[in-house]
Formats: structure tokens, sequence, C-alpha cells
């Protein structure tokens, strides 16, 4: 495979498209709501009718407003109907073909479109994620090709470091920082490693982009094992996303068979595998340390660092961990150049993140905003506000690790600094509306409750501690708390964040923390018990 | 200076640790130069007095009775010193609470390792009904004091008790079992 | 390479490089509490009782697997660690049934006496009474695993030393628990050699020896080293 060739796929593939096009959302959301079926009935409508060698009728990935799917588009109109039905399969021929048509549009002018600055999920919903002569006509792997063949290793980690990515997992990490100690530090061997073992409750970023345009992470990893030096990657992927596992797959067969991955890239020196690594469900395996025992064979359990990843990583060797989003990022640094890059978003956060809208809030998907929004534009403009009217009263990021944002702080600006300051985290992208009839206490009980079946038992802060706070929150919730219980809750979790050992018992208090610190008072209306016994 | 009215108290425990506090000896003589035992298990007293200095709770709260006593009592003293383990951890008495709420204990010794036609005994008044759980007092009043032990020793009584009655600070003495 | 120096909680200390932060502390003559640190055995820093203030480093670290470097201030005493600590052992004390007066270590328990060290004469929390089954199928010796403290001593021991890796960890969170073989019982496991490091290696009355009395039992945990070393010198 050489640039030639690669140009020829794509102007192969696109002088094979028809003009008119139906895309059909295929990703794990609208399947769940019948969009295979929907397919099926389009291209039964279509050959009956003789058009289907006119119009072609293509899966695609997520289109973003998931709460209102199945969603289809129509090419090269741009039209796009929400909520459609098998039966509706007659009338989005006839809209194709510029005849009335009954189904709900969805209003492209709508915040909730035009709000969004799509980098990561450019591609999303525009192509077949399971063919990759689609990725190659939107331009696909020529970024690879520039960098292998036009880049030094050094050029494209000081690229990176430029455009100010930091890691998308959560914590924001620099990622170049990163990939230059990967690529510094001693090793036989070096490892790149794709996190998405995405477990936050409410949270399908990862899955979403992963089964909607996966060759994007697979080239974005394979420039990062360019980069530091790695000639084996693994994709360490949850066994809950079985539609992404398939998806990523057949994108690696696809790739390895057009000479794009395996050995002798683009006929250059540079050679490079992913194997795929099935998750078996536990949270805690998303914590780099624990995913690494995991690939090793190991029970996933994290250690103390340091030693960090990044110098002794799989088998000691140094690894690169980064998520799903962050490697999604990387082609468009490169094409378009870091300070294209760290023009977007805000001071110290740059570009855009993903996040995963969900709850109480009508317009329910996925969404990609620049950093430095504001919450109440994403949850008001975008997200539509509560689908009742009924007032919001928090937003919750960061998942089991984050913290809730009353809505008197919605003019926060979203970024790595801005949501610690209010006492959340950026956390990997599920951000969770809550209205005002919902109660911070069982808020908190909830995600201590996740924290308690997550940990994974190895440190007695974690272990005991998520049960007995679990306990005490229960005991709270059915008005048997005494006052002074409040403040063995706060001893507890300063506890837990200062002693357990990874990420999952540090920060496994914050909901509770965050919710005491905004709503007090829903945690003093529940205590019941009279008196003030017990020590 | 006036004399100390010291009371002790049994609930759920083996009565170990008023052996140990016997096992005093001569010096209970000394003691009771000092001081007043005016409720204790080993005193003919019914009613738990009023105005007490200083009391020693043995064993844990593990029936409705057990409750009442150690209420009354945190109401009626200044000083309360849980006694021995049972009273600080539940101890054996709690060994009970893994097999679940009181009702599967009393089914599991009286009917189903119980003689044949055994029934669970039911005295209304008579029989203190148990609690659900069996709980260190802490858990249900608040205590001064702390003297793990199973039994605490005499000497180690002895010790608690001489600093309590001089108004110092007892020294960290921390031995359970 | 040259030694370092510390200073631990005001003290100047020498230290060889590459050795560990415990260590360097307990040759200073310092003592903090440890629990699933065990001479010979690899460490794994889970039980989180020797955590340190180190000066410059935002949070606290494990002495047993800080390593030392020239110049480290380290407070391993404080009375925000004191409260840690304590805390810690309630919620161990907490966790499974751990009654002293009716257990064969009293007396020979790290658990008992780390109690004492730390200043716990009562557990704040509520006890969570699991009911864990025990396990006497093996002719030598027995697991009860309501005294287990999941410290993996037992673990490492069968795997590091005697190269068998009987024993394992299984379950997540609190339903954590040390299994033999695949979840089999201890007296069908065909990987068990009955050398008794697992037992010498337990810091409570876990894993204890049958037909051997309370008196009869004593504390040697530090024989698991004197294995290591002796194998080391080849005596």
């Amino acid at each position: 495979m050489d640039l030639h060739e690669l140009e020829a796929i794509g102007e192969r593939e696109q002088a094979q498209r028809t003009r008119l096009r139906i895309l059909c959302c295929a990703a794990a959301g609208c399947q769940a709501s019948g969009a295979l079926e929907l397919k099926r009935r389009l291209e039964t409508v279509l050959t009956a009718a003789g058009k289907l060698a006119d119009i072609d009728v293509t899966p695609v990935g997520c289109m973003g407003l998931c709460g209102h799917g199945p969603l289809v588009r129509l090419e090269p109109s741009g039209e796009m109907f929400e909520r459609v039905t098998p039966a509706d399969a007659e009338e989005i021929v006839a809209a194709l073909e510029g005849r009335p048509c009954t189904v709900t549009r969805c209003d492209r002018q709508h915040p909730f479109f035009a709000r969004q600055f799509p980098i990561v999920l450019r591609h999303c919903g525009q192509i077949n994620p399971e063919r990759i002569e689609d990725y190659i006509a939107v331009g696909g792997y020529r970024t690879l090709y520039h960098v292998i063949h036009e880049m030094t290793p050094t050029e494209v980690i000081a690229a990176i470091t430029r455009s100010g990515l930091r890691g998308r997992g959560g914590a924001g990490y620099p990622t170049g920082l990163k990939w230059a100690t990967v690529a510094k530090s001693p090793g036989e061997r070096k490892f790149v490693v794709c996190n998405a073992d995405e477990g936050d409750p409410g949270a399908f970023m990862d899955r979403s982009i992963l089964e909607s345009d996966p060759h994007l992470v697979l080239e974005g990893m394979a420039i990062a094992a360019y980069a530091v030096g790695a000639e084996q990657g693994f994709i360490y992927v949850r066994g809950e996303y079985p539609l992404a596992i398939e998806r990523l797959q057949k994108a690696i067969v696809q790739a390895r068979r057009f000479g794009l991955l395996g050995a002798q890239i683009f006929e250059s020196g540079f050679n490079f595998r992913i194997d795929i690594r099935v998750g078996a469900g536990a949270f805690v395996c998303g914590e780099e340390t624990a995913l690494i025992a995991s690939i090793e064979g190991r029970r996933g359990q994290p250690r103390p660092r340091p030693p960090y990843p990044a110098e002794s990583g799989l088998w000691g060797m140094p690894t690169l961990i980064n998520n799903v989003e962050t490697f999604a990022n990387v082609t468009a640094i490169i094409e378009h150049g870091p300070e294209w890059f760290s023009s977007i978003g805000s001071n110290r956060s740059k570009g855009t993140k993903v996040f995963a809208l969900t709850g109480k809030v009508r317009n329910t998907g996925l969404i990609e905003v620049p950093m430095g929004i504001t919450l109440r534009e994403i949850v008001e403009e975008i997200g539509g506000g509560t689908p009742d009217g009924t007032p919001v009263k928090a937003v919750q990021t960061g998942g089991p690790s984050g913290g809730c944002i009353p809505a008197s702080l919605f003019d926060t600006p979203v970024d790595y600094e801005s949501l610690a300051a209010v006492g959340s985290i950026m956390g990997s992208g599920g951000m969770v509306v809550m209205d005002e009839h919902t109660n911070m206490v069982d808020v908190a009980r909830f995600y201590m409750e996740f924290c308690k079946d997550e940990s994974c038992g190895k440190c007695i802060p974690c272990r005991v501690g998520t049960v007995q706070l679990f306990n005490m929150l229960t005991k709270l919730r059915n008005r048997q708390a005494h006052a002074r219980d409040l403040d063995k809750i706060e001893e507890l979790c300063d506890l837990m964040r200062e002693t357990s050992l990874c990420g999952l018992g540090q920060s496994a208090p914050n909901p509770v923390l965050s919710t005491l610190h905004y709503f007090r008072h829903e945690y003093e209306e529940l205590i019941g018990a009279e008196g003030d016994h017990g020590s | 200076m006036s004399r100390l009215r010291i009371a002790t108290i049994w609930l759920g425990g083996c009565s170990g640790c008023h052996m140990s506090l016997l096992d005093l000896d001569e010096w209970l003589i000394e003691l009771a130069a000092r001081a007043d035992l005016v409720y204790s298990p080993i005193a003919d007293t019914k009613r738990f007095p009023p105005e007490v200095d200083l009391t020693l709770i043995e064993g844990a709260i593990a029936n409705d009775e057990h409750l009442e006593l150690a209420q009354t009592a945190r109401r009626h003293s200044k000083i309360i010193v849980s006694f021995g383990d049972c009273a600080v951890t539940g101890n054996v008495t709690a060994l009970r609470n893994p097999l679940g709420p009181a009702q599967n204990v009393l089914q599991q010794v009286y009917v189903e390792h119980g003689d044949p036609g055994g029934v669970i005994p039911h005295e209304p008044g008579i029989v203190p009904v148990l609690l659900d759980k069996v709980v260190p007092v802490h858990q249900v009043i608040p205590v001064d004091y702390y003297l793990p032990g199973c039994p605490p020793s005499a000497p180690r009584i002895r010790a608690l008790l001489e600093a309590l009655i001089e108004g110092r600070e007892p020294a960290a003495d921390i031995r359970f079992g | 390479m040259a030694a370092k120096t510390l200073t631990i909680d005001g003290h100047l200390v020498s230290a060889r490089p590459g050795e560990t932060l415990l260590a360097a502390i307990r040759d200073a003559g310092i003592t903090i509490p440890t629990l699933c640190h065990l001479d010979g055995l690899s460490e794994v820093g889970a039980c989180r009782l020797c955590l340190v203030e180190i000066e410059g480093q935002r949070r606290l670290q494990p002495a047993c697997m800080t390593m030392v470097s020239e110049g480290m201030v380290v407070h391993t005493n404080t009375p925000r660690l004191q409260s840690y600590r304590r805390q810690i052992i309630e919620l161990l004390f907490a966790e499974r049934n751990h009654v002293c007066a009716v257990c064969v270590a009293s007396g020979n328990c790290e658990l008992q006496r780390l109690a004492g060290m730390v200043g716990m004469d009562h557990v704040r929390y509520e006890y969570l009474s699991p009911n864990y089954p025990v396990d006497i199928s093996h002719p030598r010796f027995g697991i009860d695993h309501n005294r287990c403290v999941l410290c993996t001593r037992c673990v490492r021991a069968c795997d590091e030393i005697e190269g068998v890796h009987t024993w394992d960890v299984a379950g997540r969170g609190v339903n954590a628990h040390v299994i033999t073989d695949l979840n089999q019982p201890w007296g069908t496991s065909t990987t068990c050699t009955s050398c008794g490091k697992c037992q010498l290696a337990c810091p409570t009355g876990a894993i204890f020896p049958r037909g051997v009395t309370v008196g009869e039992r004593p504390h040697a945990s530090e024989r698991i080293a004197l294995i290591v070393e002796a194998r080391k010198q080849r005596w």
C-alpha cells in the first residue's frame, strides 16, 4: 500500500456512490430501538420499487440525538428524521424523492446540532463503520502515511504537546508529556494501550466512537505507536460492548489486509499490530494499573504508583495508555496542525470534549462541544432543559468519581480546572441532568452502591469504607440517622480520599462530598433519630 | 470529700468481668472505704438509683431490658465505662449476629436444634424480647471510657478505677480477648 | 551507588540505595504499623497502615513500596496518620467476625496487637457480621474466613516461596475472599503441598494448624523471611 493506492481506493469509493442515499443509524442505541429492522424495511421498499441500484441504504454510526432514535438522514439534502419506525419506510423514500412526508424531522438549526463542534465525532453518522473504504474515502489513513514518511517521532510528539491535548479519560494529564515519557523510557519493547473500559453509569462516549468510527482510533493508536516506538498495541474494551468489539475486530482485520496495520506499514520500516482484550466487566479495570494486570492475565487489581505505566507498564515495559477519545483526537491534530487545535477551547483545556448527555433532559444523546462552553449552554440550550419543564437542579459529571454541580453554578465553564474547582471532575464525559424531583442523598447513595460493588477489595479503606458509607447513607435514607452521623460520613470520606490505593477509592467519596457541600439541607432533613446517643 | 457512688451492671455477658472485679480481693476493702456500691448484680438493689458517679457496664445490648437499663444508667451516671469485650465489641454475645435476626436465631436454637416438639418461649413481661442485632454499649448510649478484655484482669480494672476515683485521665490500656 | 540521607521524624538517617522507606524507618528504630507487609514476601501496599507523609508530595505514600531518595523528608506519626491508622483498624474489626475471646490466635495475633498499637479501644462503625464458612477439609490445617483480613500474605507465600499458587483471591469488594485452587475445598486441592507456609504467614487466626492448642501455637511469621534468606545464602 502506498499513497496512490490509498487515494485510488478513496476515489473509487466516491465514484461508486449513488447520488441519493439514506443513512440509517446502526449504533447500539438506535439498534436497540429497531434501526436494523427499519434498514431492512427500507431495502425491501426500494427493491419493490426497483430503485435499489440508484439509492444506497447505508448503515452509519451515531448521529448524536440518541434519545430520539432511530435516526435517519438523507443525502444530499441533509434532512434528518427522528423516531423512524419500519412503517415509515415508504414515506422516507418519498421524502428522498421530494414528495410529502409526515415523519418528524429533526431541526438541524436547533442548538443541539448548531452548538456542536465535531472533531472526534466528525465521521460519526457519516460513514459505514464496517467498511474501511468509507473511512479512506473521507481521508482516512492519509495522516498515518504523512506521519510515517514525513515526520520524525520527535516531531509527532512535539505536535501533540503543542496542541495542548490532555487525557480524555478524566484526569486530564497532558498527552504530549505522556508520549514523551514513554518515548524516552528505556525498554526492550514498548506498548500502546487504548483504554476502552468505559464503565461510568450513564457514559457511552467511547462505545459510540468505537461503534461509529473504529478506524479513527486505530489510526490514532498507530501514530502514537510510531511516536513512542511501540510495535504492539492492545485495545482493552469491556465485554458489555459486543457491537464495539465486533466492529473493532472487523476494522483490525480490514486494516491488516490493506497493509495499514501489521508489518512494514506503508512500505516503511514501521510495524504495528493491534490486539483486542475483552474485559470481564470490572469497573476497576479502567484504572490503568488494574487494566495492565488484566491484560497480563492476572486479577484486575491496581497497584500503587509510582512507577507509572509510562516507565513500567505491561510486563514491566514502558506503556502508553490513553483513552479512546484521546486517540480519536490525534489525526485531526496532525492534519490541521497543533495551532489550529489549541485555538479551540479555553485557556488550559484545548480542543473539544464529547459528552453523553443523559438524565432528566429533553435531548438525550452524544454531543461534542468546545472546551470552555458553560454547563448552562450544554444543559439548557443543547439539552433543551428537562422534558416537562421542571427546573433543573443539578448536573452530575464524572460518574462515580465526580460530583454534582448545582444549577446556581451553571455558568461554570466546562474545563478541567473549573470543574475541579466546584468539587467535580471533567471525567470521561458522562453528564447526568437532575431535576427538582431528584433527592441528592439518593444520588449519593446510588453512586456509593456502585463503588461498593465495583471495589476490587485490595485496600481496606475502599473495600470496607464503601460498604460502611453505603450503610450510613441507607440509614439516613430510612430516617434512622443521628446528627453526628453526618460528621462520621465526612470523616470516612476523608479517610477514603486520602488513604485508598487507587483512583476508584480516592474519588469514591466525591458524589457524597459534593452533594453534602451543595445540598446539605437535604441530608439534614433526613436526620430522624431522636436524642444524641451513639458515639 | 463525699463518698463516691459506684454502680455496676450486667447485661448480655457471662459475668466473667464481675468475677474479675471480685478478683481485686483486699483492694475491694480499700475501695469500700472510699465509695459505696449503690447498684450491682452483687448488691441487693432493685432499681437503678439517681446521681451515680461511675457505672461499669458489663455485657452487650442483646434485648429490650438491656437497652432500657443502659439508657437509665446513662441518665443517672456521670461516667459510663464499657467494661469488658462484650460491652466494647459485642464479643461472644454478638456471635449470633451472623445467623440473622432474632427470630432466625430462636428458630434454630429452640426448634431446629432443640428437643422434639420444641417451641420458642414467649412470655411477655417476663422473658425479655431479643433485639435483632446484638450491639456494643456505645451504639446505644454515649460511653466515656472503654476497658476491653475478656475479662479485663483485676490489675487493669484497678488501674482504671484508681485513675477515675482520683479524677485522673486513665492511661491507654487496650487488650482485646 | 552512594548511600542516601533522608530525614525521618526530624532525625537524619542514612539508607541503602534501592531500599524501601519502610526498611529505612525500621533501621532508624521507629515502629510503624504494617499488616500486609511480611519480610521475605513481595510488597502489595494494600493495608495502607504504613502510609507516611513525605514533604513535597501531595498524597500519602505507603512506606513499604516507596524507595528512599536523597534528601527525602518523612513524617511517620503525625496526628493525621494516627487517626487514619485507627480508622483503618476499626474498619477491619467491623468487616468480619474478629472475636478475640474465642480465637486460636488470641495473644499471637497481629490484628489484636495493632488495635493496641494504634489506640483503637472501640469500633465506631457498625459490625457487618457476615456469615463465612470454616473450611477444615484439609487434614492438617483449617481456614476460618471470618478471621481473614485479606492481607494476601498466604497467597504470596504460596506463590513466591513454595512456588505452588494454591491460594488466590476471588470475588470483589467486601465479598473478596481467599480461595484454594479454583475455589475447591482445601482438602481436595491437587496443588497444595501441605507445606504450611500460608499458616506461618497468616497474621491472624484465619489459617490455623489443626489439633494444636491456643497456647501451643506460636506466632512464627518471621520464619518466612528465614526460609527466603536460607535459600539465598544456600545454607
